[in-house]
């Protein structure tokens, strides 16, 4: 069992859930009350992780955060290293890569709220803020939870991008699913086994305490 | 009502703090050098890695790859501190752009051998008479080689079969591994007949046991000529590891896994 590799995977699907949880909270709020031109194109690039393979992320991430490109260039002067090929680098494609998850769902919890009650809020003096944490997020919140958890559990699933622009350096970029496939090439089925089946229990929970979060939830708010 | 808000900014309160305090956990940096290795040193390296552990209390990451998907990391900045690689002309070209520390040494001649696993209608020859007679039965329903496009060891089992003369022949069935292990492993694991892998493999415990294997003539192909360099950010550490690699000690482990030292080197 390569506990380096499962403590890097869970580190890197809890940040991509905290980096994500504002966005989805203002992207998500953004989508579902605003109507503007071209909304239905922000809707497509947003969703468009979910269809493009991960090669195609991956390539554009080689190119545009590599060593020749502008990008590249200003990480390394800020931070004396390269992007890609670093744990940084699997956030940041991480990130970019759950953006549906994230946003989605908390688009739909946002859209649940009915028109009426946003309007009291504001009728009652409620400034947009304290509209949004008094009565926006309790009523959106379980929309925000699927989208955190999809998040959390979908990095943890992630393999193509990271073989592309990880390198599987042990502690760094060799997330369980890499240090699986490696795995499987070192004629270790022992040790894929086990590691699979840790996997699965791990993304089964996850997912189960969102249901069972979600029902509670439910029960409470009718 | 109160009471079901209330909890419910807890409930998101308390799960943006998770995540923050998983995010943050502290997580000792670990500094050992990698090394970024061709797939046919898996077990001979790692090996190599341990005695050289043993006997200096110093550590190196491995990371076991295709030799061509290695080049391509390393030019676009993986933070790498020596490379092995399975044929010297991607060293030689990252030295011409200046990515190595100099034109390195040659640490091995490889080989190539046709394998199959046990209980596989194939029997391997080293001349590959059996392949090409079930190949034209058409018995032969998958063979397993390295992609010829990136991995070293995929272009010397294309070369051997051209030589044969049976190259386009196998077309139809041939499955390409990433690099030379996931073809052994493609080979082996009982969806194919077998396949062409590096003599290093077949000779590893986790693997010879799993099948039947021939050496192909070192002149059917070219030679695989591996070489290894240190790159620009390397470190003592690197450095040390790299000297190592010449000793007696490790050029035992080596030799034990069919790798052929160079004359003089």
């Amino acid at each position: 069992m390569d506990w380096t590799a499962l403590f890097l995977s869970l580190r890197l699907a809890a940040w991509t859930a905290v980096i994500l949880l504002p966005v989805a909270v203002f992207m998500g709020r953004f989508l579902a009350f605003r109507q503007f031109g071209g909304k239905g194109l922000v809707e497509a690039a947003v969703m468009l992780p979910l269809v493009l393979p991960p090669t195609v992320f991956g390539f554009y991430m080689l190119v545009a955060f590599g060593r020749n490109s502008p990008i590249g260039d200003l990480w390394q002067s800020l931070f004396g290293h390269q992007l890609v090929f670093t744990f940084e680098g699997l956030v940041v494609a991480s990130v970019i890569f759950n953006l549906p998850f994230a946003i989605q769902p908390a688009q739909r919890g946002f859209e649940a709220i009915a028109v009426e009650v946003r309007e009291a809020a504001a009728c009652c003096g409620m400034s947009p803020m304290r509209s949004l944490w008094k009565v926006e997020l309790p009523l959106a919140w379980p929309g925000l939870m699927t989208a955190m958890v999809l998040t959390f559990a979908h990095t943890l699933g992630e393999f193509g991008i990271v073989l592309m622009v990880g390198g599987s350096i042990p502690g760094e970029t060799r997330t369980i699913a890499i240090a699986i496939y490696d795995r499987v090439q070192g004629f270790d089925d022992r040790g894929a086994a086990i590691m699979s089946a840790t996997l699965v229990a791990i993304s089964l929970f996850t997912i189960a305490i969102t249901y069972w979060l979600s029902a509670r939830v439910g029960r409470r708010l009718s | 009502m109160t009471a079901s808000l209330s909890f419910a900014r807890r409930a998101i309160l308390v799960m943006a703090a998770a995540l923050t305090v998983a995010a943050g956990a502290a997580h000792a940096r670990d500094e050992a050098p990698v090394v970024a290795a061709a797939s046919d040193l898996q077990f001979a390296l790692t090996e190599i890695a341990a005695a050289f552990d043993a006997e200096t209390g110093m550590k190196v990451r491995l990371s076991f790859g295709s030799t061509g998907n290695f080049a391509r990391q390393i030019r676009e900045g993986a933070p790498f501190e020596m490379f092995m690689a399975a044929d010297e002309s991607f060293i030689a070209d990252l030295n011409s752009d200046g990515f190595t520390r100099n034109a390195g040494d040659l640490y091995a001649l490889g080989r190539v051998v046709i394998m199959a696993p046990n209980g596989s209608t194939l029997i391997p020859d080293e001349h590959l008479d059996n392949l090409a007679s079930m190949l034209i039965a058409g018995q032969i329903t998958r063979f397993a080689i390295a992609n010829p496009n990136h991995a070293p060891y995929g272009m010397r089992a294309r070369e051997a079969l051209i030589t044969k003369g049976i190259w386009e022949n196998l077309q139809p069935v041939i499955v390409l591994g990433e690099n030379v292990s996931q073809a052994a492993q493609f080979a082996l694991s009982g969806n194919a007949e077998g396949g062409i892998i590096a003599y290093s493999l077949a000779l590893a415990p986790e693997i010879g046991p799993r099948g039947s294997y021939a050496l192909i003539p070192g002149d059917w192909h070219e030679p695989l000529r591996q070489r290894m360099a240190l790159l620009g950010a390397a470190g003592p550490v690197a450095e040390a590891f790299y000297a190592y690699l010449k000793k007696p000690a490790a050029r035992a482990i080596m030799e034990r896994y069919g790798f052929v030292l160079p004359d003089g080197a």
